[in-house]
């Protein structure tokens, strides 16, 4: 790939992304890609150990893959490590890859998740409680509100690219389908697929 | 309301392998993100949390920093097994969707420019964005059961969206303003609940 970047990370430089991603964790709130920003600043902008191109379709591909949009993260470090060993033919690149993967993650979930894990713990034990009863059920309607916005954000990026009206139209009848009816989300996915596939989104 | 006045989940994993493979199942259901197939998945189908307990736990998904569904899984699996089905579910979510995107990168890179790839990533990445409001539309209905009452609510959700979603202000404030006034607010209910109809 022509986008790749041939660099020399020291293991300085693997312990600054380590404990930068690390620093990123315990502010992504509202989920990773919340901090995307500031990755895109750190390891584009500032130690150039990413391209933009790669960048950009590491976001993209995480989103369009099942599973949780936070393995944008994980294609950041892979694209890492495969610039340091100096492009995906050398014989290194895998190792490297896996370096980077390694890095990335476990930098951006060791501190969120121990947290996470404390504090819900803690939460459930104390459920009974007033106030963790108070804070759950009083964030119900906001958290519900987020949900319906982000679907809103993301459509609207979508359509941003190319400004038409269909790809609006696709995501309101796809909300209400999942709102009304039991149609299994796959059928969905993969129809949406076929309809941008045939050029008609 | 006393906790005990809802209904409880009426059923439950039976062991850590079927955490495992059925958060692995969601994963690998769940493109531009899982959400949408949980709540369908353990809320509708498996029935190993209601529809209310469900909202209560996004909500502590959603403030603590971390990717959401991540936290969630970790505290589904801590819920029935402890530390052990945390780390189960944690690596049901991720091992098989990491492998499948870095080989979805590695594919990628040859067909990146194709017209027809770029239009089916455009059209699923509309439907995905349908899947998450209409998610949220679904949810709605949890909000009967609210302290605050459903009018209070619906006026809530309706000032969250917009502060949101048309005017982008950022999430720790309207986490902070709209949220803080929200629990304080229940929390007065919940005391003078209390007091007109004591727990039994």
């Amino acid at each position: 790939m022509s986008m790749n970047l041939h660099l020399t990370l020291t293991s300085a430089d693997w312990l600054a992304l380590f404990v930068h991603f690390m620093s990123l964790s315990l502010l992504a709130i509202g989920g990773a890609i919340t901090t995307a920003p500031d990755m895109h600043r750190y390891l584009v902008g500032e130690q150039h150990w990413l391209s933009d191109a790669q960048f950009t379709s590491s976001v993209a591909l995480a989103q369009a893959s099942p599973g949780p949009n936070v393995l944008f993260v994980a294609l950041l470090g892979w694209n890492v490590g495969i610039n340091a060993a100096g492009g995906p033919g050398a014989a290194t690149a895998w190792a490297y890859g896996g370096l980077g993967v390694l890095v990335t993650m476990v930098g951006i979930m060791l501190p969120s998740t121990t947290l996470t894990f404390a504090a819900a713990r803690w939460g459930h034990q104390n459920r009974e409680l007033r106030a963790v009863r108070a804070f759950k059920q009083g964030m119900a309607p906001i958290v519900i509100a987020l949900l319906i916005a982000t679907g809103w954000i993301l459509a609207a990026g979508n359509a941003g690219e190319t400004g038409q009206w269909p790809l609006w139209l696709l995501t309101a009848v796809n909300a209400l389908l999942v709102w009304r009816t039991r149609v299994h989300l796959l059928c969905l996915l993969g129809a949406g697929g076929l309809v941008g596939w045939l050029g008609w989104v | 309301m006393p906790h005990s006045e809802l209904p409880a989940a009426q059923a439950q994993p039976e062991s850590l392998s079927d955490l495992f493979w059925s958060f692995t199942r969601l994963a690998l259901q769940g493109f531009g993100g899982v959400l949408a197939i949980v709540q369908r998945e353990l809320v509708d189908k498996k029935k190993w949390l209601t529809r209310e307990e469900f909202v209560e736990d996004w909500a502590v998904a959603q403030i603590l920093p971390g990717p959401n569904v991540v936290n969630l899984s970790l505290m589904i699996g801590d819920r029935f097994f402890g530390l052990r089905g945390a780390l189960t579910a944690l690596a049901g979510m991720l091992t098989f969707p990491l492998l499948i995107v870095l080989a979805l990168a590695a594919l990628f890179a040859g067909v990146a420019d194709s017209p027809h790839i770029q239009g089916a990533l455009r059209g699923m990445g509309a439907v995905a964005a349908g899947l998450i409001a209409g998610t949220g539309l679904k949810l709605i209905a949890a909000l009967k059961q609210n302290p605050m009452g459903a009018p209070v609510c619906y006026a809530l959700a309706a000032i969250t969206f917009i502060a949101i979603a048309l005017l982008r202000i950022p999430l720790a404030w309207v986490l902070l303003v709209i949220g803080g006034s929200a629990c304080a607010w229940t929390y007065r209910q919940l005391g003078a609940l209390h007091q007109i109809k004591p727990t039994p």
